[in-house]
């Protein structure tokens, strides 16, 4: 069995459908008599899961088709196998600065991969069981699995069974986009699905693709003791981010030994015996990667493909998602979508928020929009990077005036006595009030400090009301009341002093014009 | 001997804006005008060191370092040497729809090294030929130069750079086109959208400056309200030419501030992060900084180092965000003279005091770093480079006379390119 299929869907019986009333006990349920539905959800990842429990939980009869296992990709191959690697190479990292308290001053130790995956699975066996399969049932959703395709506007096949639907939800999810490199053919390089398949630790990894994934894998794998490459078309990494938080990964990136070509594409590959070679273009310098396994990790693509949703009147968008309006109503009114196969945050926090909004307004309760969500998002390097809200120039792209509170993370105590002071928190407000429009934060663990200021927003709380807030002392959150202080500090009236150039004497021309 | 704790200010300023423009008589090819990189035996001449030491030469003259004949000579030698240079999308001509390749054969001119036809350096390089049209008002050889600084600015043809995108990217190479790499928040840029915007014959789109500076920051930073950049030179470049005392844009009247404030407030910032000195580097304090670009130490053997403890070679190096590893620029803080001379002066004394090797022949080398090898006085970069001498000399004389200053603001060309660009108040014309 793969490693990778913690929670296999069960085979239903062919034939087997089941019809209303809805049915409340497990064996019931598998009557299989039941052709039609309130809900039917496709794909059983974050955002189907949550929409099938909330629907269940509100009365609907609820089928859940899965064509692969329950949990989708961020248990089985995306956020929880990544961070327990991630984990596991901060520990081999740390390991290495104690040699700066050592006397011997030599401590090289090499990870075991085959012991780290291991690691990996049981987490994820861990957590899958808290969306298992007999905890659907006992809900009261009928879980399908294989395919599942429209074949009318009100209508899936799966498998040999038709289920009617008063409403759909589409939530398919995503999946890791295909490299489009000369030579280098599916099977022949892995991607952030099948890294996890990995049990021994390739001596050289070449990584193509500076987005989150390809970096958070690089400094991995570089920790975990792979001498590591990696190749970003863009000049700077995480595109989506700002400039110094960019710059501040490549540099840390740096540090861990990860050997960076930064604004540099790859234009081919041979796959030959002593390692894959990729061919590489930097504007006119041409180079080439070695390296015994090569990541690629270059975005995501909406899982669409065999959904027939021609036959379902639903339209896509030119970026291959499906399209939705604010509601997350697709062109048919009868059906939704929710999570990657949608959205342009392809996060599991946003597929799960997504999920909660789209059921609310498919049932017919509270009508929500998306568009009000304040979405954060991490990256979980060293340090980790995490971002919530506009970022300075999409606001003053809207016109609006942006003031940033600063502070490094090299003047926080506890990012001091912890090493781990490479960083900052910025925060910023709309100029002239303490409204927080967005923040981005870089530091060991922004991911956490980030809800502080989701918080803020949701809720409306100023940047100066959080210098009232008593932080815990000392730990890294007192960056943010340290911004919040210099916020509350700030006389509204302050205005710069004139400018006058300080001019020593000015000696004398010996020769004039 | 060192006359540094017994010299006035003026001496000291003299002295050493006389050794910095030093460099410009011995780095020169005086048939072709053309001028160094660095002072390295084999180095190529930068197109942007050449703009620097013709803005230079009319300071020397006023300043009885030259005569008035021999710096229009040169002056003159050099807009014709460049004149007549090869213009074509060739790989070794000389430049390209008016911007020149930023690195050229001393002797023959022409492109080196697969270098790119470099904005930013192609625009100082112009700076430098309109300085030398405010400067040389007279008859014969200086009604050419005027001529030929007219006709080298009207060849560039800004709006090809635009290469159908609101902003600039950050040259161009004839093996592959424009390069990927842009300007991204505030830096050495703003002289770079002034002059293309100033153009009469092929000037930048009217939201090329405006889309820029949506990239802006304006950050409170180390108890200061900054437009950030890191590196100090990225607060110098544009303005050795343009006085920026009291003029503003959109972005600086909404801050209610001007880029000559922000300086100001920039010099405070380094002054702070190297006060607090986060990675303990030796040397760093109050009156010792200066974190900008420039030669500095290399290794790449970052796997086997402690961790913040590598080198960057010539690097643009900033504060606080980094790149930092300890190497200060020794030149960046007299250069800071017109902005907070207090500080240049009391920062630049000390460092000639600690650290008297960064300065030979009176003239400051590239960078030290003093965290390496401190038991024999640090690191210290070999030669001069022209970049660092050239703004040297601009600035202590925009501190003193206001020479550059005063001939720039009356240039027809920039006063367009800033008022395109939004700018008003000040100097500038209601």
């Amino acid at each position: 069995m793969s490693p990778r299929a913690t929670t296999p869907v069960m085979q239903k019986s062919p034939g087997a459908t089941a019809r209303m009333p809805r049915v409340a006990s497990k064996d019931s349920r598998v009557e299989r008599e039941r052709h039609s539905y309130d809900l039917v959800v496709l794909g059983a990842g974050p955002a189907g899961l949550t929409a099938a429990h909330l629907a269940a939980r509100e009365g609907a009869s609820v089928a859940l088709i899965e064509r692969s296992v329950l949990g989708g990709t961020s248990l089985n191959t995306g956020s929880i196998p990544s961070n327990a690697i991630i984990r596991s190479a901060r520990l081999f990292a740390s390991l290495r600065e104690c040699r700066l308290l050592h006397d011997s001053g030599v401590l090289e130790p090499a990870a075991n991969l085959q012991r780290v995956m291991e690691r990996v699975y049981r987490i994820r066996s861990r957590i899958a069981a808290y969306s298992s399969r007999e905890r659907l049932e006992r809900a009261g959703i009928d879980v399908y699995d294989g395919t599942g395709r429209f074949d009318t506007p009100q209508s899936i096949v799966v498998g040999t069974a038709r289920l009617q639907f008063g409403k759909a939800l589409i939530a398919t999810g995503a999946r890791p986009t295909a490299a489009q490199i000369s030579g280098l053919e599916e099977g022949s390089y892995l991607t952030s699905e099948s890294i996890f398949d990995l049990v021994e630790l390739p001596a050289r990894l070449a990584v193509v693709g500076g987005g989150p994934l390809g970096c958070e894998l690089a400094q991995a794998f570089c920790r975990l003791g792979s001498r590591v490459t990696i190749v970003q078309d863009e000049p700077k990494f995480l595109p989506r981010e700002e400039r110094d938080a960019a710059q501040t990964l490549a540099e840390s990136m740096a540090r861990d030994g990860v050997e960076i070509f930064l604004n540099t594409r790859v234009v081919g590959a041979h796959v030959e015996a002593a390692g894959t070679r990729l061919e590489t273009r930097s504007n006119d310098v041409v180079g080439e990667v070695v390296a015994d396994r090569v990541l690629v990790s270059v975005g995501r693509t909406p899982n669409v493909e065999t959904l027939g949703l021609q036959l379902a009147g639903v339209a896509m968008g030119d970026d291959g998602a499906i399209r939705v309006d604010e509601f997350l109503c697709t062109s048919n009114p009868l059906i939704y979508a929710a999570g990657d196969v949608c959205m342009a945050h392809q996060f599991t926090h946003v597929a799960e928020s997504t999920a909660r909004i789209a059921t609310s307004n498919l049932l017919g309760a509270v009508r929500r929009r998306h568009t009000e969500l304040t979405i954060p998002w991490c990256t979980f390097c060293d340090p980790e990077i995490a971002h919530v809200g506009l970022q300075v120039m999409e606001a003053r792209g809207q016109g609006i005036p942006v003031k940033t509170f600063t502070v490094m993370m090299q003047d926080v105590d506890r990012a001091i006595t912890d090493r781990q002071d490479n960083g900052f928190v910025k925060i910023h407000v709309r100029e002239g009030s303490d409204t927080i429009i967005g923040a981005t934060i870089v530091a060991s663990r922004a991911s956490e400090m980030v809800n502080e200021l989701c918080v803020a927003m949701s809720t409306g709380i100023g940047l100066r009301k959080l210098a009232d807030v008593l932080h815990a002392y000392p730990t890294q959150s007192e960056a943010i009341r340290l911004a919040a202080m210099a916020c509350a500090d700030e006389s509204p009236t302050a205005r710069p002093a004139p400018t006058q150039a300080h001019v020593v004497d000015p000696g004398t021309p010996r020769r004039s014009r | 001997m060192n006359t540094v704790s017994t010299e006035s200010d003026t001496e000291l300023v003299d002295r050493l804006a006389r050794g910095a423009f030093g460099y410009f008589e011995t780095c020169v090819n005086p048939v072709n005008g053309l001028v160094a990189d660095n002072s390295r035996p084999g180095s190529p001449c930068s197109i942007a060191v050449v703009g620097f030491a013709l803005s230079c030469y009319p300071l020397a003259v006023e300043r009885g370092w030259m005569s008035r004949r021999a710096a229009a000579a040169r002056t003159l030698a050099t807009l014709r040497f460049f004149w007549d240079s090869p213009q074509s999308a060739a790989a070794d001509a000389s430049g390209h729809r008016g911007f020149y390749y930023h690195f050229l054969d001393m002797k023959s001119g022409r492109r080196v090294w697969d270098c790119e036809l470099s904005l930013i350096d192609s625009t100082l390089l112009v700076a430098g030929m309109l300085t030398a049209k405010q400067y040389f008002g007279g008859s014969g050889e200086e009604s050419e130069i005027r001529a030929l600084a007219e006709a080298l600015y009207r060849r560039v043809d800004w709006r090809w750079a635009q290469h159908d995108s609101p902003t600039l990217s950050q040259g161009w190479k004839p093996e592959c086109g424009f390069l990927h790499y842009g300007w991204e928040g505030f830096n050495e840029a703003a002289i770079l959208y002034v002059l293309g915007l100033g153009s009469p014959t092929h000037p930048l789109s009217d939201r090329s400056f405006s889309t820029w500076t949506l990239t802006y920051q304006w950050e409170h930073l180390l108890g200061q309200d900054v437009l950030y950049s890191g590196p100090l030179f990225t607060h110098l470049f544009s303005h050795a030419w343009i006085d920026f005392r009291g003029i503003r844009d959109a972005f600086m009247r909404e801050k209610d501030s001007d880029y000559f404030e922000n300086t100001r407030r920039t010099i405070a910032v380094h002054r702070e992060y190297c006060e607090r000195n986060p990675r303990s580097f030796v040397g760093y304090g109050r009156d010792t900084w200066g974190i900008s670009a420039g030669d500095g130490p290399v290794d790449d053997i970052a796997r086997e180092r402690p961790k913040d403890n590598r080198h960057f070679g010539y690097m643009a190096r900033g504060a606080p965000y980094g790149p930092d590893d300890g190497t200060l620029c020794p030149w960046a803080m007299l250069a800071t003279l017109p902005f907070t001379a207090d500080a240049a002066l009391t920062g630049t004394r000390r460092l000639l005091r600690d650290f008297p090797k960064v300065c030979k022949d009176n003239r400051f080398v590239s960078g030290f770093n003093p965290s390496l090898a401190a038991n024999t006085g640090g690191w210290l970069s070999d030669g001069w480079f022209g970049l660092d001498q050239g703004l040297l000399v601009m600035m202590i004389e925009n501190a003193r006379s206001g020479l550059p200053w005063s001939l720039l603001r009356e240039s027809p060309e920039f006063r367009h390119g800033l008022a395109r660009a939004g700018f008003t108040g000040g100097w500038l014309p209601a």
